[in-house]
């Protein structure tokens, strides 16, 4: 044993660091200085939360307050050949694909080859230089003025992430698929990708991120997508988590949806030690619809937590959230969905549910599903429930032929697939399924449900 | 015993939480034949046909069970399935998610792989479920739907049916599949059944109401009542039942048990 004594870790772990700051000389874009300072300033306001934070009530950050992160940023590099020994659902599949190696974009592991002209699909480091007049008047309008610590610190801190801008009546038929990666195991590394996705009126484009990293170590991703999604365009977005073990992925989405507009963002969480999805989507014109649909796989001691306000701020809005649970072990899901309806919102349409199926005795859901309506005219529905496999279904699959392991897996499967089926680009739906399909085979209580497993 | 018989219940008594429900059903079915069974609600028509499927949660408190000279009563409903046996649901259950094809391809392979027959291809398996599906006048689209949702009660059943006339029992218990349907579904569900008669297997079909019994002729009307078979008869029995009530069975079946304890 030695003798030497440990650092001592700050109470919270960025907010020395962001104090420490002074935009105001430290920043080149003087016009980026005041959203720099509304970061830090949104975080000084509490630093991370505890658990008597509303918000936060089911998801503790105690796990990431004792690890001391490394706020340099600086990325590390990654050969081609640990790229493709990476999960990519689009593999053999035309895309166009960027690579952003801890928050950072790596031009030589992207390929842009089949991007159409007239789309622009950049590092977010070059478009604060080359796009300024696009990105100004956007950038940090959609967060709600950082209502989450992370897309504050992301606001504070970030230095690259990805542009994605697509003029009128554009349609772009190649997914677009962005690997956030997190390099190597070295402890406390902090990836904070800052990416903006602007579609203008009758554009449309199908995005998919997905999220992955080192086999061990602890390090954080937080990334903060802004959309903005004008006039009667579509923007279908798939995102998938799939962190090592140890790590934190605290992700923020932004979505401000303009009149006619089709939004339909997809979240499915398999890994991290902790991991949420903070999505806010501000339903801002008529004849619009908002659909947010996830499905989250928790084994092991995993915590993840859903947490989205769908904000109807029009009239005549439709909203959608369908967010299905599939808990193992000892793993903790947590979903909070508000939908808020303002007074002049009236017809609107809203529907929201989640669904938790709990694998094992000692998984745990927690589920707050709230309305908040404050006009008169509107249809809202909202439903949660918590439970283990129907028995009902087992005995009549069973009656059938089908033997209980088979159907038992049938059954999970199918939960799993309501949400995947509502992926409306069929190549990413059907190599999502064989994705889920896979990893639900790994699930310790997959074939038998048993109450305690001593193993 | 006869040889030909396909099942056969003896002196059966099951309960479940501690209530008996059947105290004792004596039924021999053989090859061939279409058994039915009648009786006023609460009489154990139901768990009868949810024992011999092996349902969990009933316990069997005596007799047994025979089906195709094996006892069944040890196996798991699914071992019963790939024996040959089927149950058609009173209330069949609505599963969201598990596509009706993919589900049907299942069930008719697993019970092809128990019985050492070859697994259906793709292509060979939706020719044969088509064909079956055209006989049953389900809607278009159901192969394509999850399994039971959203159909209207005429459609559950007939899906019943359908799925009966897919696996090709040798025995089918029918839980009352005739409650809630109009005449024409009526028939349809009765060209069904009517369609797997053969001389190597047999039905079982419970029901409230005579009204099924003129479209599937029974070979022997039996009256459950109290957990017992107080009566069997030939098919005029159930029209007997339907203009007089159960009432005159249930009298006939107490004199004559008082008849047995005198002497």
């Amino acid at each position: 044993m030695t003798t030497e004594t440990l650092p001592i870790r700050p109470e919270d772990p960025f907010l020395e660091a962001l104090q420490s700051k002074d935009p105001s000389s430290e920043e080149a874009q003087t016009w980026l200085v005041p959203i720099r300072q509304a970061g830090i300033a949104a975080y000084s306001q509490g630093g991370l939360p505890t658990t008597a934070h509303e918000d936060w009530r089911f998801t503790s950050l105690a796990n990431l307050r004792e690890v001391t992160f490394d706020l340099s940023l600086a990325p590390s590099t990654l050969s081609a050949m640990e790229l493709e020994s990476l999960p990519d659902p689009l593999q053999g599949k035309e895309s166009i694909r960027l690579v952003l190696v801890d928050g950072q974009l790596d031009e030589g592991l992207s390929s842009r080859s089949l991007l159409p002209q007239g789309i622009t699909l950049m590092s977010m480091k070059e478009a604060i230089q080359s796009h300024q007049t696009s990105i100004k008047a956007h950038l940090g309008q959609y967060t709600y003025g950082n209502d989450s610590p992370f897309a504050a610190l992301n606001s504070a801190l970030f230095c690259d992430g990805v542009y994605l801008h697509l003029p009128a009546g554009v349609e772009l038929e190649i997914p677009i698929h962005i690997m956030h990666v997190t390099s190597d195991s070295s402890q406390g590394r902090v990836s904070l990708a800052r990416n903006f996705f602007h579609l203008e009126q009758r554009a449309s484009a199908t995005v998919l991120e997905t999220f992955c990293g080192p086999n061990k170590g602890a390090y954080l991703t937080s990334p903060t997508l802004e959309c903005r999604v004008e006039d009667q365009a579509k923007l279908e977005h798939i995102k998938i988590q799939d962190e090592s073990p140890e790590a934190f992925h605290m992700a923020c989405v932004y979505a401000s949806i303009d009149r006619e507009a089709h939004f339909k963002s997809h979240y499915l969480s398999l890994g991290g030690k902790l991991s949420r999805n903070h999505i806010r989507t501000h339903l801002n014109g008529e004849g619009l619809c908002c659909t947010l649909n996830g499905l989250y796989l928790a084994q092991g001691h995993q915590v993840m937590d859903q947490h989205m306000v769908v904000d109807h701020a029009k009239p005549h809005t439709e909203s959608h959230e369908y967010f299905n649970g599939i808990l193992d072990d000892q793993s903790r899901g947590v979903f909070h969905g508000r939908i808020h309806v303002r007074q002049i919102a009236q017809k609107t349409d809203a529907k929201q549910t989640n669904k938790n199926l709990l694998l094992s005795e000692e998984a745990i859901a927690d589920t707050k599903p709230q309305l908040e309506i404050y006009a008169d005219d509107v249809r809202c529905t909202h439903g949660a429930t918590i439970g283990q496999l129907d028995e009902e279904a087992i005995w009549y699959l069973r009656s059938r032929g089908i033997p209980r392991a088979t159907a038992r897996r049938m059954l999970v499967h199918a939960f799993a697939g309501e949400i995947i089926d509502r992926i409306d680009h069929p190549c990413i739906r059907e190599s999502l399924d064989q994705l889920i399909w896979d990893q639900l085979e790994k699930l310790p209580h997959f074939h038998t449900h048993t109450s305690t497993d001593p193993s | 015993m006869s040889n030909s018989s396909l099942l056969s219940i003896t002196n059966l008594k099951a309960g479940v939480e501690g209530r008996t429900i059947l105290k004792g059903v004596n039924l021999e079915i053989q090859a061939g034949e279409v058994h039915a069974i009648m009786g006023p609600n609460g009489s154990g028509k139901s768990t009868l046909a949810s024992v011999i499927a092996g349902r969990e949660g009933y316990e069997i408190l005596g007799g047994g069970i025979r089906f195709k000279d094996q006892d069944i009563l040890d196996l798991e409903p699914d071992e019963r399935a790939h024996l040959g046996l089927f149950l058609a649901f009173q209330y069949p259950v609505e599963i969201p998610g598990v596509n009706t094809t993919y589900f049907l391809k299942s069930a008719i392979n697993e019970n092809r792989k128990a019985r050492g027959q070859e697994e259906l291809d793709a292509v060979a398996f939706l020719k044969f479920i088509k064909e079956k599906a055209r006989l049953l006048d389900l809607p278009e689209d159901f192969l394509k739907r999850s399994l039971n949702v959203g159909f209207s009660g005429g459609e559950k059943k007939r899906n019943e049916i359908f799925q009966m006339a897919a696996l090709e029992p040798t025995v089918a218990v029918l839980d009352e599949t005739d409650s809630g349907l109009d005449i024409d579904a009526l028939k349809v569900v009765a060209n069904g059944v009517n369609q797997l008669r053969s001389p190597e297997r047999a039905q079982l079909v419970i029901t409230h109401y005579q009204r099924l019994l003129d479209y599937i002729v029974p070979d022997v009307v039996h009256v459950l009542y109290n957990g017992q078979i107080i009566k069997s008869g030939p098919k005029e029995l159930a029209l007997e039942l339907e203009a007089k009530g159960y009432d005159w069975v249930i009298e006939e079946a107490g004199q004559a048990a008082a008849v047995t304890s005198q002497s």
